[in-house]
C-alpha cells in the first residue's frame, strides 16, 4: 500500500459512526420509521463488512509487521498520535467484528421494540469502538477506544436488558473500568519512563516494544495490564460479571459481548502485556496458566448445573476462554495460532448459541430449560442449527472448534504436558453440559402446552444463522485459509518474545546486557520499521 | 493411478449427506423413495469403488500393496502438519470391504424398516450416510488425527441415531450416555495421541502419519510406549465397549434396529479392534500393554456373557453378546494374534448384523415388542427370519463349519498357544463360548418355539418382513456360512488366506520395516514360526473340547427352555440375589452413578452456589459496598448547610492553632 491509497482502517473505524450520525436525522417518534432505521443500519453494517473484506484481499501474508498503517499526529506536545495498523493477529478479529454486527442487527429486528433508533446507534458506536481497539497502535488511542466501548455496551444492557439490567450493567461497567484504571496508570508510567530514558516520551506501541524496561518495573506494569485484560477475558476468578451481564443483556448484546468483547482481553495479552513485558509475563505464567486450567474445569462444571440456558452458555465461555489463554501462554506457534483460532471459534460458536437462545427467548420469554422439552419436533430447523452449534462448541472434528482445540493442545503438550492432560478434560466436560442442555430442551416429549405452537425459524432468522453454520464447517475443514494469514505475524511475535526474554534473563543473572543480543533486537526493530515504511 | 480414486469412497456418502441433509425435506415431500435411492446409491457406489480397488490390490505382489494418497492439507501450524490423506493397504481395504458391503445391505434393509416410521425419513438416511462417511474416514485415514475425525464422527452419528426417536426421553438419555462415555474414552485417546506426537516431536519427527510414527517408534522409551498404548486402549474400551467403559452399548439399543446392526454390532464398535491392529507395531513393543488388552478382553467376554444369560429384551441379549464377542477380538489382539482378531471382526460383522436384522424383523412383526417373554412360536409365521436367524446363531456359537467357528477357534488356539497366551485365558474364552451357546439358543427357543405369548391383537399382525428386509438377511446368512472359509487354519487343511493377506501390515511386514529403520527386532513372531511347528494334535484336542462345551451350552438351553420350562424359574428363585445381580447387570450403571456422576454434580452445585455466588460475588459486591459506604459517610460533610461548614471551619482553626501552640 502506498501513502496515497485509500485509508481503509480509518474508513472501517469511522464508517459506522457516520451511519450512526445518519440515523440521528431520521425521525423516530412513535416508532414510525423503525423499519427504515433498521434497514439503514443493516445496509450500513453490511457495507462495512464488505469494506473489511478488502483487508483480506490486500493483506500481505508474507509481511509479519503492521500493514495498512496510518499515522497522523494528534497531540504533539505529548506525542500522542492517531496511529493505526493491522497485522495477522488483529486481521481476523476485525473481520469477526464486521461479520457479527450485521447479524446482530438482523437478530434484533423484532426483538428490540422500544427506542429502536438509539439501540441501533449504540450498536454502530460499539462497532467503531471495537474496531478501533483492535487496530490502535498508540496506547492512548487504544485506551480511549477500550473505555469508549463500555458506554454503548452499558446502554445495551441497561436500557434493553432484562429484569436485573441495572445491577448487571453497573457491575459490568465498574468491574471492567476498575481494572482498566490500573492499565492507564501503567500506560502513563511507560510514557514517563520513555521520556526519562530517551528524552522523548512516546505512546507508540512499536517503539515501546523495543524499549528496555527494568525487570523490577516490568512486574508491576505487566500486572496492571494483565488485570485489565484478565477481567475482560474473563479469567477465573474474575468472571462473575460475565454471567450477569449475559443473562440480562438483549440477544445482540450477549452476542457482541461473547463474540468480540471477550476477545479484547486475550488480544490485549497478545498485543500488549506479553510483548511489552516478556520477562514479567514469564513470571506470571504459572499463575495465569493455573487460573486458565481452573477456569476450564470450573466453568464447565458450573455450566453443567445451570437451569438457565443463557447462563449455561455464559459459563461455557469461561471454560473456552481458559483454553485460549492456555494456548497463548504455551508460547509456541501451535499454541498461539490455536489460541487466536479459538478466539474466532468461540466468537462464531458462542455467538451462534446466544443467537439461538435469543430466538426461543423471543418466542417464549423464558430461558429456563425446565420450561422446554421436545422442541426438536416442533422446530426442526432450529434443532438443526442448535445441533451444529453444539457440535462445534464441543469441538467435534470437522467443525472449527476442533481445529482450535487441537492446536492449543498440541502447543500446551509441547510446553507443559501435565497441564495439557488437565486441559483435555475440558473436552469431556464440554460434552456433558452441552448435551445436557440439548437433551433437556430439544428432546423428550413436549411437556408444556405453550411450546406446542411455537413457530419454527422464519426466513430472517435462517438468513442470520446460515452464514455462521457455513463458517463453522469451512473453518473446520479448511483452517489453512485463516491460519496462513497469521503465520508470519505469529512467528515474528514468538521470535521477538524469545530474544527479548533471553536478553532480560541474561540481565537478571547479573550479566550486563550482552551487546550481541541487544543488537539482535535492535536490528529486528529496524527491519520491522523498514517493512512498514516499504509498505507505505 | 487408479488408487488415486480412493477419495471417492468417503465422498459418495458425504454427497448423500449433503443432498439429503439440505434438500431432503423437499425431496421427501415430493418423492419419498428418492431419499433412499440417494442414500443407498451413495453407499453402493462406495462399495463398488472399494471392490475395484480391492481387486486391483490383490493383483499386486504383496510387498507392493501399500499406497498413500494425500488429498489436501487439513491443519497446519509451524512444524505440525496434518493432511487429509487416505492409505490403501491390506488392512484398510479388508475393513473397507465389509464396512461398505455390510453397510450397503443394512441401508437396503432400512428402507423396509423405516418406511412407515413416524420419524423423518430423510433425517434417518442423512445420519446413516454421515455414519458411513465417518466410518470410511476412520478406516482409510493415513494419520491419527484424520482417523480421530472418523472416530469422533461415528460417535456423533451414533448419538444422533440412538436418540433418533427423541420424543421418548429414555432414548435421548441413552444417546447422551453413549456420546459422553465415548468422549471419556476420547479423552484418553487424545492424551495418548498428543503424547505420542510431542514425544516423537522431541526426537525430531513431527508427524502423526501412521507410517512415520511406526517407523520411528523405536526411538521412544518402552515405558512411554506402554503408557501410550494403555491410553489408546482406554480410548478403545469406550468405542468398542470393553470394561470399564462398555456401559453405553446396551443402552444404545434404544435406536432403530438397523442402526444397532450397522453401528453397534457390525462396524463402529469394531473400530477399537481395528485401531489396536493398526497400531500393532506399538503394541508389540509393550508386553505389558498387550497383556492388559488380552486380560480386559477375556474378562469382558466373560462378564458380558453372564449378563446376557438373564436378559429378556431380545436386543439387549444381542447387545451383551456383541460386548462379549468384542472381548474375544481383544483377547485375540492381546495375545498377538492380530490377524485372528480381525478375522473375527469380519465374521462377526456378518452374523451379528444378520442377528440384529432378524431381531428387527421380529420386533417389526411383533408391533414393537422386544420382550422375549411375550414372544414364541414365530417360526411358522416368519420362516425366512427364523432360518436365517438360526444360521446366524449357529455361526456365532461356533458351530463347526460356519464362519464363527473358524475365527473363534483361531482366537482360542492363539490364546492358548501364543507367547502371550495361557491356559487361563483359553479357559475364560471357552467358558464365554459355552455361555454364548446357551443364551443364543435361549433366544431362539424363547422367540421362535413353543406357543406364542403375545396378545391377540399383536398376534394378528405377525407377518414375514418385506423383500427389502429379507433379501439382505439371505445374503448375510450366506456370508455367515461361507465367510469363514477364507481363513481356514492350516491345521484343518486350509491356507489361512486372511492372515497372509494382512501380513504386510501385521507381523513380518512391519518387522522388516522396523529393522530397516534401525530399530530392534520385534518380539512377536508367533504367527509364522512358532505355531506351525506346535503340536497340531493339541490344536485338534482343544478344538474338540471347545466344540463339546458349546454343544453342552446348546443342550442346556434346550433342556431349560424346551423340555423343563419351569427350570429357569426354579433356578432364579433358588438363587434370588445372584439372579438379580445378573439381571441388573452387576449394578455397574448404579455404581458409576453413585461414585462418579452424583458426586461431580454435587461439587458443581457447590461451586456455583457456594464459590461463585457467595464467595467470589460476595467479595465483588462487598468491595463495591465498601466504597459506597465510604461515599455515604463522607457525604455527611457535604450537607450544604452553611452553619455546619462554619462549625467545621472553626474546629479546624482551633485544631491548627492548638497544633502550633502546643506541639511545635
Amino acid at each position: 500500500m502506498n501513502q496515497f491509497s485509500f485509508p481503509i482502517l480509518s474508513t472501517l473505524i469511522f464508517f459506522p459512526l457516520l451511519c450512526a450520525v445518519l440515523l440521528i436525522f431520521i425521525r423516530s417518534e412513535g416508532g414510525e420509521n423503525d423499519e427504515l432505521l433498521r434497514k439503514t443500519a443493516l445496509v450500513g453494517s453490511i457495507i462495512e463488512f464488505l469494506i473489511s473484506l478488502l483487508l483480506l484481499v490486500r493483506f500481505n501474508a508474507e509481511n509479519p509487521g503492521m500493514q495498512f498503517v496510518e499515522l497522523v499526529p494528534w497531540v504533539k506536545s505529548f506525542s500522542m498520535n492517531y496511529y493505526v495498523g493491522l497485522d495477522g493477529i488483529s486481521l481476523w478479529l476485525v473481520l469477526l467484528t464486521t461479520f457479527f454486527v450485521p447479524l446482530c442487527i438482523l437478530c434484533s429486528w423484532t426483538y428490540i421494540k422500544e427506542k429502536t433508533k438509539y439501540f441501533l446507534i449504540s450498536m454502530l458506536f460499539l462497532e467503531t469502538a471495537m474496531i478501533g481497539t483492535f487496530v490502535s497502535l498508540d496506547l492512548i488511542l487504544f485506551y480511549i477506544f477500550w473505555e469508549f466501548m463500555l458506554i454503548p455496551m452499558f446502554l445495551l444492557i441497561g436500557v434493553w436488558g432484562g429484569e436485573r439490567r441495572i445491577y448487571s450493567a453497573v457491575k459490568f461497567f465498574i468491574y471492567t473500568a476498575a481494572g482498566s484504571i490500573f492499565m492507564l496508570v501503567a500506560i502513563i508510567y511507560l510514557y514517563y519512563y520513555s521520556y526519562k530514558t530517551t528524552g522523548a516520551g512516546t505512546f507508540n506501541l512499536l517503539d515501546l516494544y523495543n524499549m528496555h524496561i527494568p525487570i523490577s518495573a516490568q512486574f508491576w506494569l505487566c500486572a496492571a495490564f494483565s488485570l485489565a485484560f484478565a477481567i475482560k477475558v474473563p479469567l477465573f476468578p474474575l468472571h462473575t460479571w460475565l454471567p450477569d451481564a449475559h443473562v440480562e443483556a438483549p440477544t445482540a448484546g450477549s452476542v457482541i459481548l461473547a463474540a468480540i468483547l471477550l476477545k479484547m482481553g486475550t488480544y490485549g495479552y497478545l498485543r500488549f502485556s506479553m510483548p511489552l513485558f516478556p520477562y514479567a509475563s514469564h513470571q506470571l505464567l504459572p499463575v495465569i496458566a493455573g487460573l486458565a486450567i481452573a477456569g476450564i474445569i470450573y466453568g464447565a462444571l458450573v455450566a453443567w448445573v445451570q437451569p438457565d440456558m443463557k447462563k449455561l452458555v455464559a459459563y461455557s465461555s469461561v471454560s473456552h476462554l481458559g483454553y485460549v489463554m492456555l494456548g497463548l501462554f504455551a508460547l509456541n506457534v501451535q499454541g498461539i495460532e490455536g489460541g487466536i483460532y479459538q478466539m474466532l471459534n468461540h466468537g462464531v460458536n458462542t455467538g451462534a448459541l446466544f443467537l439461538l437462545v435469543g430466538m426461543i427467548y423471543e418466542r417464549r420469554h423464558t430461558r429456563l430449560m425446565d420450561d422446554f422439552g421436545g422442541l426438536a419436533k416442533i422446530m426442526p430447523v432450529f434443532a438443526t442449527f442448535l445441533m451444529i452449534a453444539t457440535l462445534a462448541s464441543v469441538a467435534v472434528p470437522g467443525t472449527n472448534g476442533f481445529v482450535g482445540e487441537i492446536l492449543i493442545l498440541v502447543g500446551v503438550f509441547r510446553s507443559y504436558p501435565v497441564l495439557g492432560v488437565f486441559a483435555v478434560s475440558g473436552m469431556v466436560l464440554g460434552v456433558v453440559y452441552m448435551l445436557w442442555m440439548y437433551q433437556r430442551v430439544m428432546f423428550g416429549p413436549v411437556t408444556e402446552e405453550a411450546n406446542r405452537k411455537l413457530p419454527d425459524l422464519n426466513t430472517r432468522e435462517i438468513v442470520t444463522m446460515v452464514p455462521i453454520a457455513v463458517l463453522i464447517f469451512v473453518m473446520g475443514i479448511f483452517p489453512g485459509l485463516f491460519l496462513r494469514k497469521m503465520d508470519a505475524s505469529v512467528n515474528y511475535f514468538i521470535k521477538q518474545y524469545q530474544s527479548k526474554y533471553e536478553m532480560y534473563t541474561a540481565e537478571k543473572n547479573g550479566n550486563s546486557v550482552p551487546a550481541a543480543l541487544q543488537n539482535v533486537v535492535n536490528s529486528e526493530a529496524v527491519s520491522r520499521e523498514g517493512l512498514i515504511s516499504s509498505r507505505r | 493411478m487408479m488408487f488415486d480414486l480412493v477419495w471417492l469412497i468417503p465422498t459418495f456418502p458425504l454427497a448423500g449427506v449433503l443432498l439429503n441433509g439440505l434438500l431432503g425435506r423437499r425431496i421427501e415431500d415430493k418423492n419419498k423413495s428418492l431419499v433412499h435411492w440417494i442414500a443407498c446409491g451413495a453407499v453402493g457406489l462406495s462399495f463398488l469403488v472399494t471392490l475395484a480397488l480391492f481387486v486391483k490390490l490383490l493383483g499386486l505382489p504383496s510387498d507392493k500393496r501399500l499406497y498413500d494418497f494425500t488429498w489436501f492439507t487439513w491443519i497446519a501450524a509451524g512444524d505440525f502438519k496434518v493432511s487429509v490423506g487416505y492409505q490403501i493397504d491390506p488392512l484398510s481395504m479388508f475393513m473397507c470391504m465389509f464396512v461398505t458391503g455390510v453397510g450397503f445391505l443394512i441401508h437396503v434393509y432400512s428402507i423396509g424398516y423405516m418406511w412407515h416410521d413416524e420419524g423423518r425419513y430423510y433425517r434417518y438416511f442423512t445420519y446413516l450416510n454421515l455414519f458411513m462417511f465417518s466410518m470410511i474416514t476412520l478406516i482409510l485415514a493415513d494419520n491419527f488425527l484424520l482417523m480421530f475425525l472418523g472416530w469422533e464422527g461415528v460417535g456423533v452419528c451414533s448419538y444422533l441415531l440412538i436418540s433418533f426417536w427423541f420424543t421418548d426421553v429414555a432414548n435421548a438419555i441413552a444417546g447422551k450416555k453413549a456420546f459422553i462415555t465415548n468422549r471419556v474414552g476420547d479423552f484418553f485417546f487424545a492424551v495418548g495421541m498428543l503424547l505420542l506426537l510431542t514425544q516423537l516431536g522431541g526426537h525430531g519427527v513431527w508427524s502423526l502419519k501412521f507410517a512415520d510414527v511406526f517407523a520411528n517408534a523405536y526411538m521412544l522409551s518402552p515405558k512411554l510406549i506402554t503408557v501410550i498404548c494403555l491410553l489408546f486402549f482406554l480410548g478403545c474400551t469406550a468405542k468398542s465397549a470393553q470394561i470399564p467403559l462398555y456401559i453405553w452399548l446396551p443402552d444404545a439399543m434404544a435406536g432403530p434396529t438397523p442402526v444397532s446392526a450397522l453401528i453397534h454390532a457390525a462396524t463402529m464398535v469394531t473400530a477399537g479392534v481395528y485401531f489396536v491392529a493398526r497400531c500393532n507395531v506399538l503394541y508389540s513393543m509393550s508386553t505389558f500393554a498387550m497383556g492388559v488388552v488380552a486380560v480386559v478382553g477375556a474378562l469382558t467376554a466373560l462378564l458380558a456373557a453372564t449378563i446376557a444369560l438373564t436378559q429378556n429384551d431380545i436386543k439387549k441379549v444381542l447387545a451383551y453378546s456383541t460386548v462379549s464377542q468384542l472381548g474375544y477380538m481383544f483377547l485375540g489382539l492381546g495375545v498377538g494374534a492380530f490377524a485372528a482378531g480381525l478375522f473375527h471382526v469380519l465374521t462377526h460383522s456378518f452374523f451379528k448384523a444378520l442377528l440384529f436384522m432378524c431381531s428387527g424383523c421380529v420386533i417389526h412383526a411383533m408391533s414393537g415388542e422386544q420382550d422375549m417373554r411375550k414372544m414364541g412360536g414365530l417360526r411358522h409365521k416368519m420362516p425366512i427370519t427364523f432360518y436365517t436367524m438360526v444360521i446366524g446363531t449357529l455361526a456365532i456359537v461356533g458351530f463347526p463349519g460356519l464362519s464363527g467357528f473358524f475365527s473363534k477357534d483361531e482366537i482360542l488356539w492363539k490364546a492358548f498357544s501364543g507367547e502371550q497366551g495361557s491356559s487361563i485365558l483359553w479357559l475364560m474364552g471357552v467358558l464365554a463360548a459355552a455361555m454364548t451357546a446357551f443364551y443364543m439358543f435361549r433366544l431362539i427357543f424363547m422367540t421362535f418355539f413353543n406357543e406364542c405369548r403375545a396378545s391377540e391383537e399383536v398376534q394378528k399382525h405377525i407377518h414375514e418382513a418385506p423383500k427389502t428386509m429379507t433379501v439382505p438377511l439371505i445374503v448375510l446368512s450366506v456370508l455367515s456360512i461361507i465367510g469363514g472359509y477364507i481363513g481356514v487354519p492350516e491345521s484343518l487343511g486350509g491356507s489361512n488366506l486372511v492372515e497372509h493377506f494382512l501380513d504386510p501390515v501385521i507381523g513380518l511386514g512391519h518387522d522388516k520395516l522396523f529393522q530397516s529403520a534401525g530399530g530392534p527386532p520385534l518380539m512377536h513372531n508367533i504367527s509364522e514360526v512358532a505355531v506351525h511347528h506346535h503340536a497340531v494334535e493339541a490344536e485338534y484336542w482343544l478344538m474338540l473340547i471347545a466344540v463339546g462345551i458349546v454343544f453342552g451350552g446348546i443342550l442346556l438351553a434346550y433342556l431349560m427352555y424346551m423340555k423343563k420350562r419351569s427350570l429357569p424359574e426354579t433356578l432364579a428363585s433358588g438363587n434370588p440375589s445372584f439372579y438379580r445381580l445378573l439381571l441388573n447387570k452387576w449394578y455397574v450403571d448404579e455404581i458409576y452413578e453413585k461414585m462418579v456422576i452424583n458426586p461431580l454434580r454435587s461439587i458443581s452445585v457447590f461451586l456455583w452456589k457456594g464459590i461463585d455466588v457467595v464467595v467470589i460475588d460476595g467479595l465483588v459486591n462487598s468491595t463495591a459496598k465498601f466504597f459506597m459506604n465510604c461515599g455515604v459517610i463522607s457525604k455527611a460533610s457535604q450537607s450544604g448547610y452553611v452553619q455546619r461548614y462554619a462549625v467545621s471551619f472553626l474546629v479546624g482553626v482551633f485544631v491548627l492553632v492548638a497544633y502550633y501552640i502546643y506541639i511545635r
